[in-house]
């Protein structure tokens, strides 16, 4: 078999294997979903008139800011699930059966493959549910065609690949998966320092480099542009070169930990 | 001189300054059994982990199933299968998904896969707990289970870590059964082990391994007969009488906490009369007798000098 079709076919077996594990436990995909769906019923439900009418335009009902705050938070739920992909990694490499997998004749790369495309699927389905709850509570579009939601979607999944492989090498370094879930804290902090909740103008003056200069913020300043028309500006390069950075950064140091000998 | 499956010269590794392989050679050939014995912390996992590809070795020039360890790991890899100290199977899965992840892996056609998946559960008697979750199992079913996915890719050479540590007797003589079973399908076994009772029950040939390099190799007999271990064991309970004949008797080492003292003997029947006869005229009456001929536990002890690091084994075997 050629090289490349051992990779896909041993990388296919790991990623059925992961999934086989996501439907017998669904309960850590579960609990991760909850941060992200409640955030969104609070901040419409409790704060929403009062949000409404400070970001600006918004009369002081709520609707303004669903549109606001949904973009944010469907990739917060990506921060969110990714934690899920570093306890899984970390528990996984506890496990006997992977010491099992490096000595068998297959393709080096497909079991943090096999976890990768996994963790990408579950965040997507996340985003999905996510999404529709926001549907449910009102969320809607404003001019977004066929090419806008494509454009959305990718994003979407390009921004989920990037933080799992970030967080494929943070539950790879953690011994365990308290150690793990602790050290992919960033994945779900960094939105909470984004303009998820709260336009980067609104914000102090010294806390908006914070806010300006992560991964997040481009990316959901870019998916509000798709999703409701607003302006996208620099956002989309910065967002793709935000993903295509990490990305790489997470690829290479996950697979020299991987690669190298086991603990 | 037949081929051999696994060769080792000059094996070195060492974590940091701390040497666990010091030169270590190794020669198995195709078709045996070879048993690595030591205590605990004397490198026999690293020694398996370096052979199975799973750690890399500082130096040495390393050979397993005819392939270069460092230059063709894969090729390796094709050849060999591995059942470690600890579990290796996914105790998430069902026993019969980890079965056929494992045809997957080794890329069986799908009907194959689940033959030879239903075969191997069978053999190893799990095919009424195979749609149960692997992690429910016992400790001798999950090493069962082990064993039969360490099969699935019918591999040549089988790498053992400690097959029986920690199964009940009933599951360790069935892992035994098991073990000789392989070998007379022309598979070569490398074994580790602590219990010298398996080690002589099973191997072909024993290397014992100590401080990082091998203290003594050879067939069970060879090493039996490199010390001089056979004795005549005279135990007491009244501590008088055991002071009277440890006074009396010369040429003895006495055991003052068992009230016991060792006279050295081969065991022959012309030894064990005389001794009986300088007992009856000193006029000592030991409470208990037993002839103990040298086995492995003594060849062990001189080797890796005293018991202290080596738990769980009886001090003597008594025939």
């Amino acid at each position: 078999m050629s090289s490349l079709g051992l990779a896909v076919r041993d990388s296919a077996t790991m990623l059925r294997r992961n999934l086989l594990h996501a439907r017998r436990y669904p309960s850590l995909t579960l609990n991760l979903l909850l941060t992200p769906i409640m955030l969104l019923l609070l901040f419409v439900y409790i704060f929403g008139d009062t949000m409404s009418a400070g970001i600006g335009g918004g009369g002081p009902d709520r609707s303004a800011y669903i549109a606001f705050v949904v973009p944010g938070l469907l990739l917060m739920t990506i921060g969110s699930t990714t934690i899920g992909t570093a306890v899984s990694v970390s528990n996984d490499m506890t496990e006997g059966i992977i010491a099992r997998f490096r000595t068998m004749a297959i393709h080096r790369g497909s079991v943090l493959i096999g976890h990768v495309v996994g963790s990408v699927l579950q965040a997507v389905i996340s985003v999905v549910l996510v999404g529709a709850v926001g549907v449910a509570i009102g969320f809607r579009s404003h001019g977004a065609g066929v090419l806008e939601w494509l454009a959305a979607f990718g994003l979407l999944v390009l921004f989920a690949t990037a933080l799992t492989w970030i967080a494929v090498g943070m539950g790879l370094v953690s011994p365990n998966a308290e150690a793990a879930s602790n050290n992919a804290m960033p994945l779900i902090l960094l939105p909470l320092l984004s303009s998820t909740f709260v336009p980067l103008d609104a914000m102090p003056g010294w806390f908006r480099p914070i806010a300006e200069y992560q991964p997040f913020t481009p990316a959901i300043e870019t998916l509000r542009g798709l999703l409701l028309g607003t302006g996208i500006g620099h956002n989309g390069w910065l967002a793709l070169a935000w993903c295509l950075g990490l990305a790489v950064l997470g690829y290479f140091w996950s697979t020299s930990k991987f690669n190298g000998d086991p603990r | 001189m037949t081929d051999l499956a696994i060769a080792a010269n000059g094996l070195r590794k060492s974590y940091g300054d701390k040497t666990v392989l010091d030169g270590v050679d190794l020669a198995v050939p195709e078709g045996t059994i070879f048993s690595l014995l030591g205590p605990n912390g004397a490198g026999k996992t690293t020694a398996v982990k370096i052979l199975s590809t799973l750690i890399r070795a500082d130096a040495g020039v390393l050979r397993v199933g005819g392939h270069d360890l460092a230059s063709d790991p894969q090729a390796v890899r094709a050849a060999i299968g591995v059942t470690g100290q600890f579990s290796a199977v996914d105790g998430l899965i069902t026993g019969e998904e980890n079965m056929l992840l494992m045809a997957d892996l080794h890329h069986l056609p799908k009907r194959e896969g689940r033959r030879v998946a239903a075969e191997l559960l069978e053999r190893f008697d799990l095919t009424d707990a195979a749609k149960k979750p692997a992690s429910t199992y016992s400790g001798g079913m999950k090493r069962r289970l082990d064993i039969a996915m360490t099969l699935v890719g019918d591999p040549r050479i089988i790498f053992l870590d400690e097959p029986t540590t920690g199964l009940d007797p009933r599951a360790r003589h069935n892992m035994w059964q098991i073990i000789r079973e392989l070998v007379s399908g022309g598979v070569t076994v490398f074994l580790t082990t602590q219990y010298l009772e398996e080690a002589d029950e099973l191997a072909d040939r024993i290397a014992v391994l100590h401080d990082g390099t091998i203290a003594a190799e050879g067939s069970a007999d060879d090493l039996k007969r490199l010390i001089p271990g056979g004795h005549v064991r005279l135990r007491f309970t009244d501590p008088a009488a055991y002071r009277h004949a440890a006074a009396t008797l010369r040429g003895v080492t006495p055991d003052d906490e068992a009230l016991a003292l060792r006279i050295p003997s081969d065991g022959s029947q012309r030894e064990l009369r005389s001794i009986l006869d300088r007992l009856d005229s000193a006029g000592i009456e030991a409470d208990e007798l037993t002839v103990h001929t040298p086995d492995l536990d003594d060849v062990f002890f001189a080797l890796t000098g005293g018991a202290a690091g080596i738990p769980d084994q009886p001090k003597e075997t008594t025939r």
